[in-house]
């Protein structure tokens, strides 16, 4: 996804309004692109304070800034900068992450950043896109960039098999009939989700844009039982999902990654068994729900 | 936070067009030292260096001026009535439920302001976003000024961007540290020596005294960023 997001930030800056701003991380693959553009591909350094306070004095003057960084730092250690360089000043930005939850196992804590999109959504009027196959970034970037407002792009090395075209809407992926359960999946954990229901009675639907959430789809596709499966915090979509069908009796199921810090290192395999969004542990978690309501 | 000073004597009366709508503003009310110590730098950016009038709020070409330190705003929005930015009756019930000026400024409800600020450690951050902007638009002529304290450099995000400014050469940027010295620790060797080091020419001055910090002002050499630092050791209006 990282090299799709840099071919096509870099051929957007045939738009002299686009201005894509670095803090080191990704700041080799941006080189061409910077001796070409020097004033708009800026490389502050390792500085991801500035990196979001520039990003808004470029929107105040009617430049579009891409600001790109691991997720970690580009959301969490600037949150401020953020609400206040970003949001309060009244201008927008594409922020672009890589890292995701646990794309660098291995690399511990520091590198782990399944509160990224909860943090995000404590603002407003923000969309975010977590596309799940590479495919899917140049137009979810387009889009992004194209609009005035701000997003967030939520990049990973967790992929699924194929890529959703679309804005974001709710696609059903697999149909299991009138009064089956629906699960939505979000971004890269389809395929999990896929194989972890694939016997059961259970309708799948995808979208890589949960915000906006596609509430009018949800309210079209769901019955009286829904469960959601993000790759992030587990819970982060709740309150959409509740607030749709506030008017329906309904239960939910929210999955996703849990808060306790593991202290593992590992792979991201490991980490998506520990935290059960593999098949297996979907499996069980979607069977007991189900189960509970007979 | 209540900012104090190392002295005891009085500052001298304010300008004078700022003095009414000051005074209005005021409403009786006390006003501290970090609201009397700016109200000279502000009119001499104000009337003397910034080209910004109120008809040109948003030409792109305009100078920008950033208050980082949105706690000295009460001079700020004093200045922006002396020089029509908005209208007087605006000065009554400052920070009530239907005024639009706040106990920190907000761009988004006061014609002329270009940031938001309030908390520390933000306009730097932006202003060097404002003039890396200006610089990709080839726009040569404005110039952007930045206001912080000398207690505000505190915060780490300056020195981010005091260090990227200076790497860069950004020539369109000009920082001005109102130096009330209220900063708990201090500068030891003085707050420029945090820019110098960083490749920023820099002068330090009577912050009272308007010829001074004029010719401060206007002292970029055209090729780096530039630093002024606006002394004030005096408590306040007298």
């Amino acid at each position: 996804m990282r090299e799709a997001f840099v071919d096509t930030a870099t051929r957007f800056l045939d738009d002299p309004r686009t201005t894509i701003v670095l803090a080191d991380i990704s700041a080799a693959a941006f080189a061409p692109a910077a001796a070409r553009y020097p004033d708009r591909v800026l490389n502050v350094g390792i500085r991801e304070q500035l990196m979001i306070g520039v990003a808004g004095g470029l929107a105040l003057t009617g430049q579009r800034p891409i600001v790109h960084s691991y997720a970690p730092f580009l959301v969490e250690r600037t949150y401020e900068q953020i609400k206040l360089d970003l949001d309060h000043q009244g201008v927008g930005a594409v922020l672009v992450s890589i890292g995701a939850s646990y794309d660098r196992a291995a690399a511990g804590r520091t590198h782990l950043s399944p509160a990224d999109v909860s943090l995000i959504d404590t603002l407003h009027g923000w969309t975010v896109h977590v596309p799940g196959h590479p495919d899917e970034v140049p137009e979810l970037l387009r889009r992004a960039v194209c609009g005035q407002g701000s997003a967030y792009l939520r990049l990973s090395t967790q992929v699924n098999t194929r890529a959703y075209a679309g804005d974001g809407e709710l696609v059903v992926v697999r149909d299991a009939g009138a009064g089956a359960a629906l699960l939505v999946a979000v971004g890269p954990v389809l395929d999990a989700a896929l194989a972890a229901v694939a016997d059961r009675p259970v309708t799948v639907a995808y979208t890589h844009r949960p915000r906006p959430f596609d509430t009018a789809g949800l309210r079209a596709l769901a019955g009286t039982e829904v469960i959601l499966v993000e790759p992030y915090l587990a819970g982060t979509s709740t309150r959409v999902v509740s607030a749709a069908l506030a008017d329906r009796p309904h239960r939910l199921l929210s999955l996703g990654v849990g808060r306790a810090e593991l202290r593992r290192y590992g792979s991201p395999e490991d980490h998506q068994r520990w935290h059960g969004l593999d098949p297996a542990g979907l499996r069980r978690s979607v069977d007991g729900f189900l189960q509970s309501a007979s | 936070m209540t900012l104090t000073t190392a002295t005891a004597t009085p500052g001298p009366p304010v300008p004078g067009p700022v003095d009414a709508p000051l005074e209005r503003l005021r409403a009786g009310r006390d006003f501290g030292p970090n609201v009397y110590s700016t109200i000279d730098v502000l009119w001499v950016l104000y009337d003397r260096i910034l080209r910004i009038t109120p008809q040109s709020v948003n030409d792109p070409d305009r100078d920008r001026f950033l208050l980082s330190k949105g706690h000295a705003v009460a001079g700020y929005y004093a200045v922006l009535a002396a020089k029509g930015f908005l209208p007087d009756d605006w000065l009554d019930d400052q920070g009530g439920p239907d005024s639009p000026l706040g106990d920190h400024p907000d761009r988004l409800l006061v014609p002329g302001v270009e940031i938001g600020s309030g908390s520390l450690g933000h306009g730097l951050g932006l202003g060097v976003g404002t003039a890396l902007g200006l610089r990709a638009q080839g726009r040569t002529t404005p110039r952007v000024y930045v206001l912080l304290g000398d207690a505000e450099l505190d915060e780490g995000s300056n020195h981010e961007a005091i260090a990227y400014a200076g790497a860069t050469g950004l020539a369109n940027l000009t920082v001005i540290v109102l130096d009330n010295r209220s900063a708990s620790h201090g500068w030891p060797g003085g707050a420029a020596s945090r820019f110098t080091v960083n490749g920023w020419t820099a002068a330090t001055v009577d912050g009272r005294d308007h010829d001074a910090l004029h010719t401060a002002l206007t002292g970029h050499d055209g090729r780096r960023p530039h630093l002024v630092v606006a002394v004030v050791t005096d408590r306040g209006r007298p």
